[in-house]
């Protein structure tokens, strides 16, 4: 399940829901707000998210992620609006049967997350600056995402 | 010519000053929609670096765009 979500992410809430009989690993990754980016000190994020499209492609990504490492519970929650430094900006959990899955699943998840959804972050810097940031731009440049 | 809904999106949209527009355009791709709009949107990016949808779904900048669709541009995305 992939949900988009206004209000601070209740992890250890998330966590419990994902127990599974027959699972015997579970993996999570959580992004957070880092106070610095090529270089810059960031203040906060803001995150914009176009909901309809966001939740139907990250329904989807969990879907291919399922068919290439079958897991037995997935969940990815992505915040939207103002986030502070050190805040959870988007929280991947996988459980399967065996750790494998588990790690790849979610790496697999997290990754098509950053590039594929319609989810844009600007970064407000502490010298009262802002700016869109653009993964593609960072990726050529093999840092940043 | 096509009457056109048009989206726009985080940079994009601040560039434009709205976030949407309704415009006759010349189009048949969306591609020809992100050209066509390109002062509006202010875009320098490379058009392989941001997306399009028509009508909610994700679609090809070679995609077809028809008489009443209604296009989003998405500059570069950055989620996570």
């Amino acid at each position: 399940m992939f949900s988009v979500s206004d209000k601070a992410i209740a992890v250890a809430e998330l966590r419990e829901h994902m127990s599974a009989p027959a699972a015997g690993g579970f993996c999570v990754f959580e992004g957070w707000v880092r106070n610095e980016n090529e270089g810059r000190s960031v203040e906060r994020l803001e995150y914009e998210v176009y909901e309809p499209l966001a939740i139907k492609e990250g329904e989807n990504v969990l879907a291919e992620a399922k068919q290439r490492f079958p897991y037995l519970q997935a969940r990815c929650v992505h915040r939207a609006g103002i986030l502070e430094i050190g805040d959870c900006a988007v929280w991947v959990g996988v459980a399967a049967a065996h750790r494998e899955e588990a790690f790849k699943a979610c790496r697999y998840i997290i990754d098509e997350i950053k590039t594929r959804l319609p989810i844009w972050k600007k970064e407000h810097y502490v010298d009262g600056d802002s700016g869109w940031v653009d993964c593609e731009r960072c990726a050529a440049h093999g840092g940043g995402r | 010519m096509k009457i056109i809904t048009v989206k726009y999106f985080a940079m994009f949209r601040e560039h434009a000053g709205i976030g949407e527009e309704v415009l006759s355009l010349d189009a048949v791709t969306a591609q020809d929609v992100f050209e066509q709009t390109r002062l509006r949107h202010g875009s320098a990016e490379p058009i392989s670096h941001c997306k399009v949808a028509i009508n909610d779904a994700m679609a090809e900048w070679n995609s077809t765009v028809s008489d009443g669709d209604t296009v989003l541009l998405f500059p570069p995305v950055a989620g996570g």
